[in-house]
C-alpha cells in the first residue's frame, strides 16, 4: 500500500483511503482528506518531521506517523 | 425582544476580528462552563438589544474536539436564534464545510464571505448569487479588515431572526444516506426537537458518541439504527463517518465548479509561500526562530522591559508609593504594626508582583504580534519533533517561552493547546524553566558562593529543561496521561499583516489577568506571611516582633529545619526563605539579607554585583549545599501567583494539588540525589541519607526506562482473563 509517507517533496498524490480510526481519522477527513483530494506535498520540517502540504487551496502540516495512515496513489 | 447570534467560523477566518468591531468595547470575556476554553459574548453595536455570542473557532461539529463539543451544545441547547457564520473566502473549500454542516442544524444561516479584498486581490472570482442559491442561505461579502460589509451581514442575522421560516438546506446526500437519515429520523422522532430532528439523525448516522449517550435510546431502537446504518454502509462499500464527510466535501466540489474561478498564478506560489521558503527552510528555520526569540527576549527582559520595571519598582513603588506612604501613615499617627502590614506587607508582596507588568506587558505584545501575524504556527511546525520526543507537542513551546519571563502568563498561554492531557502536561511542567524573579536567587547564589563562576546560571536553566524533559518521559508513561498522541494536524494559516485592534486586546487581557492574580491570591498570601513573619510568641503571649528571628515562621522555619537536613541546608533560615519564596520567587533573596543581618537590601546588592556585603549569606552555606539550595527553589512549587493560575487552567482542585506534589516531591529527590551523591564523591563517609539517593536514582532510572501504561494492552489481558475463566 502506497501512502502519503512515500510521496516525495514536490509530489502530488491522490487520496484513496484514510486508515485508522477515532479523533485523528476523522480529523483528517474534516480537514479536508477526503477520497479523490489531490495533495501536494510542499517540504518537510527542519528536523525531519512534520511535512506541509498543500490541500484545497490551503496549508496544512501533518506528522508522518498520521501521513502513513493516508492511502494514495 | 433580545436576538441572539451565535458566531461561528474557522480558526484563521478572521472571525476575532469580526467580533471585535461588531461588538466594540461592549464585550463579556469568560470561561465556558467547567472548562477553560474561553468564552466571549457582546452586543452588537448601536443595537443593544442584539447579544453576539462568539463560538469557538472550529473546522467541524466532530464529537472529538472539546471547541466542537461546546459550539454544537450552544447551538443546540441555547438555541439562537440566527448563526452569522464567518467563512474565509480566500480559503473556501475547507471553509464551505462548516456552513454545510450548520447548514445541516436547521437554524438561520447568514454566511459572511469573509476577506474578499485578498479574493479581488488575487484575481480570483466568487458568484455569491449562484453560491447562495445552491447552498440555501444569505450571503454577505465582507472584508473585516477594513470593516467592509460587516454591519450589514449582522444586520441582516438579526432581521432574519425575527422572521419564521425555517431555513431549507439545498444540501442532500446520496439516496441511500437520505433514506438512511429518514428512516432514522422516524425511530427518533419524539424525543429530540423537530426542529433539529435532520441533525439528530445525521449524527446517529455518523455513529456520534456524544448524541447517542445525550438520547439514550434503549437497546432495541439503538440496534434498529445500527441495522440500519449497516445496510447502507453495505451498500456503498465504506464506512457511515467517511460517507457523511465524503458527501458533503463532493457537494464542496459542486459549489467550487459552479461559483469559484481562481486565477492562475506564476508557479503557483503566493506571497505567504515566498516567505515561508525562508522561514521554514530546512537550514534557515532554526536560525532564523532563534533569531527571532533572542530579539523578543532582549527588548522585553533586557532593555526596554527592564527600564519599565525598574522604574516600576524603584520609583514608583519603591519612592513615591511606598516612602511617601509610610511618611504620611507616619503623619498621620498609624499604629507602627499598621504601617507595616500596608507598607511591608501589602505594598511591598503586591508590588513586586505588579513591578513586572510593564516588563509582562511588552512581552505579551511581542508574542501577541507574532500570534496575529502566523508566525506561532511556524513555531510549532519547527520545533513538534523535538517536544513530541517527550510527550509534549509543538504548541508546548508557546507557554515555556513565556514561562521563562514569567510563570503566569506562561500557564495562561497553555489555553492554545487543543489535547487535554498535554494541555495537563504543560501546565505542570512549564514552571520549570526558570522565570524573571527565579534570576536573583541564581545570582546570588552563583555571586555570593561560586564567586561569579560563569556556569551556575546555564546550570540553572539546563536544570529547568532537564526537569520539563525528564517530567514529560516519567509522566507520558502513568497511566493518567498515556493513551493516542493527539492529532497534530495544524492548518499553516496564510501570514497577514497584524490586526492592532486584536493586538491590543489580546495585550489587554493577559496583562488583565496577571493583576487580578496580584490583586486576589498574592493580596491574601502577602498578608498572610507578613502575619507570621512580623508577630511571635515572646514569653506565651502573642505579640508584634522586630526582629524576624523571634516571629512564628522562623519558629516554622526550625520546624521544617529538619525537612531539608539531608538537602544539605536544614537550618530555619533557609526553610523560611522558602517559604517566603513563594510570594515572590526573588523574596528568598530578600529573607535571606534580613536573615543573616546583611546590611543594606540583599536584593538591591545582588543587582549590583556587590557581593562581599553578602558574605554573612555565604558563610551559611558550602559549595554544594548552595548548589542543592538552588536546584530545591528553583524547581519546587512556583509562587502563589503561579499556583492560582494553575488552579484556573486545570480548572480542577485534584490536578492542582497533584501538580504542586509533583513539583515537590520531584524538587526535594533532584536536591537529596545532587547532595548525597556530591557528598559521596568529595570522601564523605555512607549513610542512610547516601542510601535513599541511590534509591532515589534507581526509581528515577526505572520510571524513565520501564514500558509505558497501554490501554489497549490491558484490556486485552482483560479479556484473555475473562475468556479463561
Amino acid at each position: 500500500m502506497k501512502t502519503l509517507k512515500d510521496v516525495k517533496v514536490g509530489k502530488t498524490a491522490v487520496v484513496v483511503k484514510v486508515h485508522g480510526e477515532g479523533p485523528v481519522r476523522r480529523r483528517l477527513m474534516d480537514m479536508g482528506v477526503t477520497k479523490g483530494t489531490s495533495i501536494y506535498v510542499r517540504k518537510v520540517a527542519p528536523l525531519g518531521d512534520p511535512v506541509e502540504v498543500n490541500i484545497r487551496g490551503y496549508e496544512l502540516s501533518l506528522r508522518k506517523a498520521d501521513c502513513e495512515k493516508i492511502e494514495v496513489e | 425582544m433580545e436576538t441572539k447570534i451565535a458566531l461561528a467560523g474557522n480558526p484563521n477566518s478572521g472571525k476575532t476580528t469580526v467580533f471585535n468591531i461588531l461588538t466594540g468595547s461592549k464585550q463579556y470575556v469568560g470561561n465556558w462552563p467547567g472548562v477553560t476554553v474561553e468564552k466571549k459574548e457582546g452586543r452588537l453595536r448601536g443595537f443593544d438589544n442584539v447579544l453576539i455570542q462568539d463560538l469557538p473557532g472550529i473546522y467541524s461539529l466532530s464529537p472529538y474536539s472539546l471547541e466542537e463539543v461546546i459550539a454544537r451544545n450552544y447551538i443546540i441547547n441555547e438555541r439562537p436564534d440566527v448563526i452569522l457564520n464567518i467563512v474565509d473566502a480566500s480559503n473556501i473549500e475547507r471553509n464551505l464545510y462548516l456552513t454545510v454542516q450548520l447548514l445541516e442544524i436547521g437554524l438561520p444561516v447568514v454566511a459572511a464571505l469573509n476577506m474578499m479584498d485578498v479574493v479581488r486581490k488575487n484575481g480570483d472570482f466568487i458568484n455569491t448569487a449562484r453560491l447562495s442559491e445552491m447552498l440555501g442561505c444569505e450571503i454577505i461579502e465582507t472584508a473585516a479588515i477594513r470593516g467592509e460589509g460587516l454591519m450589514t451581514a449582522a444586520r441582516r442575522a438579526a432581521e432574519l431572526a425575527g422572521t419564521e421560516k425555517t431555513p431549507v438546506p439545498r444540501h442532500r446526500f446520496s439516496d441511500p444516506v437520505e433514506q438512511a437519515v429518514t428512516r432514522i429520523g422516524e425511530i427518533i422522532s419524539g424525543t429530540v426537537d423537530p426542529q433539529y430532528l435532520r441533525w439528530f439523525a445525521i449524527k446517529l448516522f455518523e455513529r456520534d458518541e456524544k448524541v447517542r449517550e445525550e438520547l439514550g435510546l434503549d437497546a432495541n431502537l439503538s440496534a434498529g439504527i445500527e441495522n440500519i446504518i449497516r445496510n447502507c454502509e453495505q451498500e456503498l462499500d465504506d464506512d457511515a463517518e467517511s460517507i457523511i464527510t465524503n458527501e458533503r466535501y463532493e457537494f464542496i466540489g459542486r459549489l467550487m465548479a459552479a461559483c469559484v474561478r481562481r486565477e492562475e498564478r506564476k508557479n503557483n506560489l503566493t506571497l505567504s509561500d515566498k516567505i515561508d521558503r525562508i522561514v521554514t527552510n530546512r537550514v534557515l528555520a532554526l536560525p532564523i526562530f532563534a533569531a527571532v526569540m533572542f530579539v523578543v527576549y532582549y527588548i522585553s527582559v533586557t532593555t526596554a522591559g527592564s527600564l519599565l520595571t525598574d522604574f516600576a519598582n524603584d520609583v514608583l513603588f519603591g519612592e513615591w508609593i511606598m516612602g511617601n506612604l509610610s511618611e504620611w501613615l507616619a503623619a498621620i499617627g498609624t499604629a507602627g504594626w499598621l504601617t507595616s502590614l500596608i507598607v511591608d506587607g501589602i505594598i511591598g508582596g503586591v508590588g513586586a508582583v505588579l513591578g513586572f507588568l510593564p516588563q509582562m506587558v511588552i512581552l505579551f505584545l511581542m508574542l501577541a504580534i507574532l500570534e496575529e501575524i502566523g508566525y506561532m504556527a511556524r513555531v510549532a511546525f519547527i520545533m513538534d519533533r523535538i517536544f513530541r520526543k517527550f510527550g509534549l507537542s509543538g504548541k508546548s513551546f508557546i507557554p515555556m517561552l513565556i514561562g521563562s519571563g514569567c510563570s503566569v502568563p506562561g500557564i495562561m498561554a497553555s489555553r492554545t493547546i487543543e489535547n487535554e492531557r498535554d494541555r495537563r502536561m504543560t501546565i505542570i511542567t512549564t514552571s520549570f524553566i526558570p522565570c524573571g524573579a527565579k534570576i536573583p536567587i541564581i545570582a546570588l547564589i552563583a555571586g555570593a558562593i561560586f564567586k561569579g563562576a560563569w556556569w551556575v546560571a546555564p546550570t540553572a536553566y539546563f536544570a529547568g529543561i532537564a526537569a520539563v524533559v525528564i517530567s514529560g518521559i516519567i509522566l507520558k508513561k502513568t497511566k493518567y496521561f498515556a493513551g493516542q498522541p493527539a492529532p497534530f494536524v495544524m492548518e499553516l494559516p496564510p501570514y497577514h499583516l497584524p490586526y492592532a485592534g486584536n493586538i491590543l486586546r489580546s495585550v489587554k487581557e493577559r496583562s488583565r489577568s496577571f493583576v487580578r492574580k496580584a490583586g486576589t491570591v498574592i493580596l491574601l498570601a502577602s498578608i498572610v506571611i507578613w502575619f507570621f513573619s512580623s508577630f511571635g510568641m515572646v514569653s506565651g503571649r502573642l505579640l508584634w516582633v522586630e526582629d524576624m528571628e523571634f516571629s512564628i515562621l522562623a519558629a516554622a522555619g526550625g520546624l521544617l529545619a529538619p525537612l531539608f537536613a539531608p538537602l544539605g541546608f536544614g537550618s530555619w533560615q533557609p526553610a523560611v526563605a522558602t517559604v517566603m519564596g513563594l510570594v515572590a520567587k526573588e523574596e528568598v533573596v530578600g529573607a535571606f539579607g534580613v536573615l543573616f543581618g546583611v546590611a543594606g537590601d540583599a536584593l538591591a546588592l545582588v543587582e549590583e554585583g556587590a557581593y562581599e556585603g553578602l558574605a554573612a549569606i555565604a558563610a551559611h552555606f558550602t559549595p554544594l549545599s548552595a548548589f542543592s539550595f538552588l536546584l530545591f527553589n528553583l524547581l519546587c512549587a512556583p509562587c502563589f501567583a503561579a499556583i492560582g493560575a494553575i488552579r484556573r487552567e486545570m480548572n480542577n482542585a485534584k490536578w492542582t494539588w497533584f501538580a504542586i506534589s509533583y513539583h515537590f516531591a520531584f524538587a526535594y529527590s533532584i536536591s537529596l540525589i545532587v547532595y548525597q551523591l556530591g557528598l559521596l564523591a568529595s570522601g564523605a563517609g555512607f549513610s542512610p541519607a547516601s542510601a535513599a539517593a541511590l534509591l532515589l536514582v534507581a526509581v528515577l532510572a526505572y520510571l524513565l526506562l520501564h514500558r509505558p501504561y497501554n490501554e489497549t494492552r490491558r484490556l486485552k489481558s482483560a479479556a484473555a482473563e475473562i475468556h479463561s475463566s
